[in-house]
């Protein structure tokens, strides 16, 4: 593929323009092409990805302040992609996480807790039945089922599951 | 030539639908001008440095509405340096002195003091709408004096300012007596604000028709403002990014309900793709939608609560939207006639999931569409033609392709050709922005077609002169040209200097103009005020000799019946 030359400098196409300024500058797009083939480009130059040109793009100040401090923000507090929440089972050494988000409704959800607990429930000689229960924002044990799916996501806040000597 | 009673004149010329009609009347003669300057009530100033306050006030003494506008564009894009000017302070005291009827000021890109609103709300008694866009220099406390002596005050809309926190006690001053509210726009405040004084203030403006809230207010005052103001037709949301209980959601839900004359919504800061279900109801009835500020809703959120707002005339959306989202948009949307298209990434090489693709598709199905902004990485000449074919009445076409220079993404060729199509069918082509590999031939095209143009914006673009010649010798109607980053010198900058008086404005910055070049235009046209901004920088372009004389950094050119500005910082050289 032929390489452009759409070097950020002032003058024609195809002059060589001033040697210290135009090293320096090295474009976005050639920067980013040899990376892209692998010839490895200037060693110097800012990762393509990274390359910023005054006032460019023209998006509002306000809006970039906006954006920038919003995803700042994001990174932080982990915030935004997956739910994450706790899985507990008494008896079980340990706890599991699992990601809300990726299941359709609570058949989906029963079935893949099975899947992780079932092997530490057959262990302590379970029978295998279980109930999901969850603890919603007030700190109250529910059981799962009752409010629709995206309700449900909304306020769980942990997962315990209940076994068929507890659940009654 | 007949006599008519001078009231009989002015009731004819309470006819003429604008401010450059009512000009031209006024120069008919001497009776003309008099009986119109006492009777016009709206003054539009484009350029707040083009007249001096004083001559404004003295002409217009019965004005009521005054809009000014201060900084040029490109100081949205921080081109402009800080100091520059543009202060709303002279044109604020003027009309205190000269015009205390006056009701509604609006402004843009200006910087306003609180002592100038303090002014402002003390003066006149008669206010009733300050409406503040892009400006700066103001906090909290100057809104607190507006919202406790503006008494008839109807709206105070403030878009996309800068605005220092000073606490929440502004909303507080409204006092009880205030219930002529209609509009109320803080969304742009950064603090907090107190919920009981904000739905005291709702509950108590019966006739509010337009309310956006910043990102501090929650969930819940959002409900119980909505059970309040079922005649609202303009919302913007406060925070809808936490994760909310589900006796919140149901009485959200049971809020927007209500609202049946609900046509506009914006805000979404961060939003949770969890709250969109509720407002599903809502967005049948919607003609605006703005979600461009919510990164955190993917392809399928947005086009899943879009495929319902069957009547949306107005989408700002970010590129999240993706191309296959655009298709969404354009089925659904049949009504649609102004689209941005907002990048979630700014860096240059990064990625967009949209592209030239989800623009014909748009094209295809948005017969009506006139106004364009659209981010994206890649472009190509057929779309453009395409585009151009299917969307004759575009009126504002804003591209913006994100790495400068960069050509068709198919051919490799300058988007010369597809830009030129644009300029061609769309006969009524107002505004324009071009980006991506751009030879002069564009400017030819836009030269020969271009004829309705008033703003051009260019950036990264041209060989030669010969490019912005082309511009200024064909656009007749051409009223503001913007240029960064091209090769453009003197030679094109002194072509038609007449033509400069016809236009508002001029920027150009980082070309190839000279000091002698300006020095050359501000000699030839004294009724242009020819300021050339050099700020002190590391990589100083000055070193970089073009014909054996400094570059100039930053030229901003303008006609003028002011003469030189008193008040430029010293980085600034007006010539």
């Amino acid at each position: 593929m032929e390489i452009i030359d759409a070097e950020l400098r002032l003058g024609p196409p195809g002059s060589s323009g001033s040697g210290d300024m135009a090293a320096k500058k090295r474009s976005a797009a050639a920067a980013a092409k040899s990376e892209a083939s692998g010839t490895g480009g200037d060693p110097d130059a800012a990762p393509a990805s990274k390359v910023q040109v005054v006032g460019w793009p023209p998006v509002g100040a306000y809006r970039k302040s906006t954006v920038q401090s919003a995803s700042a923000a994001r990174e932080k507090g982990g915030v935004g992609g997956g739910l994450y929440v706790k899985v507990s089972m008494d008896g079980a050494p340990y706890l599991r996480k699992v990601d809300l988000r990726t299941y359709g409704g609570y058949g989906e959800l029963r079935d893949a807790l099975a899947k992780l607990f079932g092997a530490c429930d057959k262990a302590a000689g379970g029978a295998g039945g279980f109930a999901v229960a969850y603890e919603d924002k007030d700190g109250d044990l529910m059981l799962a089922g009752d409010v629709p799916w995206d309700m449900f996501i909304c306020s769980c806040k942990k997962l315990r599951i209940m076994r068929g000597s507890e659940a009654r | 030539m007949t006599y008519f009673p001078e009231e009989v004149v002015e009731h004819i010329f309470s006819f003429l639908p604008g401010q450059h009609d009512r000009n031209t009347v006024s120069l008919v003669c001497k009776v003309w001008y008099e009986i119109e300057r006492l009777s016009r009530r709206t003054v539009f100033v484009g350029n707040c440095y083009a007249v001096r306050p004083e001559r404004v006030v003295l002409r217009f003494p019965n004005m009521r509405a005054l809009t000014v506008k201060g900084k040029p564009h490109f100081a949205d894009f921080n081109l402009v340096p800080p100091d520059w000017g543009g202060y709303a302070a002279p044109w604020i005291e003027a009309a205190a002195r000269g015009c205390v009827g006056l009701e509604e000021l609006r402004m843009k890109r200006m910087v306003v003091t609180d002592e100038s609103l303090e002014l402002l709300a003390k003066t006149f008694p008669r206010f009733r709408a300050l409406i503040l866009i892009s400006c700066e220099g103001f906090s909290t406390d100057g809104l607190a004096a507006i919202a406790s002596h503006c008494k008839l005050l109807r709206e105070l809309d403030l878009q996309e300012n800068e605005v220092e926190d000073r606490g929440p006690r502004w909303l507080s001053c409204f006092p009880d007596s205030c219930t002529s509210l209609v509009s109320l726009n803080f969304a742009c405040i950064k603090g907090e604000v107190n919920a009981g004084s904000l739905e005291r203030l709702v509950a108590r403006s019966p006739n509010l028709r337009s309310l956006r809230l910043n990102r501090s207010v929650p969930v819940d005052t959002l409900s119980k403002i909505l059970m309040r103001t079922p005649n609202l037709e303009d919302l913007g949301t406060g925070n809808l990014a936490d994760d909310f209980q589900t006796e919140s959601y149901i009485r959200l839900a049971l809020a927007f309900d209500k609202c049946k004359m609900l046509r506009s919504l914006s805000g979404f800061w961060d939003a949770s793709p969890f709250c969109l279900p509720f407002i599903y109801p809502v967005c049948a009835q919607l003609t605006g939608l703005n979600l461009s500020y919510a990164p955190t809703l993917d392809s399928s959120d947005l086009t899943k609560m879009i495929s319902h707002c069957v009547k949306l005339q107005r989408l700002w959306v970010l590129d999240c939207i993706a191309d296959k989202g655009l298709q969404v948009v354009a089925s659904s949307c049949k009504d649609l006639q102004e689209l941005r298209v907002f990048p979630s990434d700014f860096y240059i090489a990064g990625y967009s999931p949209v592209t030239e693709e989800g623009l014909v598709a748009i094209s295809l199905g948005c017969q009506k569409l006139s106004s364009l902004l659209y981010f994206c990485h890649q472009m190509t000449n057929a779309a453009l033609i395409t585009i151009a074919k299917n969307c004759p009445n575009f009126t504002r076409f804003r591209l913006c392709i994100l790495e400068p220079g960069k050509p068709d993404a198919m051919t490799n060729q300058p988007l010369d050709e597809g830009f030129g199509a644009i300029v061609r069918e769309c006969k009524g082509l107002r505004r324009l922005s071009i980006s991506g590999l751009l030879t002069d031939k564009v400017f030819m095209y836009i030269g020969t077609y271009a004829k309705e143009l008033e703003m051009l914006s260019i950036a990264f673009a041209g060989d030669s002169d010969a490019g912005m010649m082309h511009v200024m010798k064909g656009c007749k109607n051409l009223r503001k040209l913007e240029i960064r980053d091209s090769p453009f010198g003197d030679a094109a900058l002194l072509e038609n200097v007449a033509k400069y008086e016809t236009m508002r404005s001029l920027w150009m910055s980082s070309c190839n103009v000279t000091e002698k070049g300006c020095q050359v235009l501000a000699s030839k046209m004294p009724m242009l005020n020819v300021e050339v901004i050099n700020e002190l920088d590391e990589n100083n372009e000055m070193d970089e000799n073009h014909g054996g004389l400094p570059k100039v950094d930053k030229l901003y050119v303008y006609r003028t019946t002011a003469g030189g500005r008193d008040d430029a910082p010293n980085f600034v050289k007006i010539l």
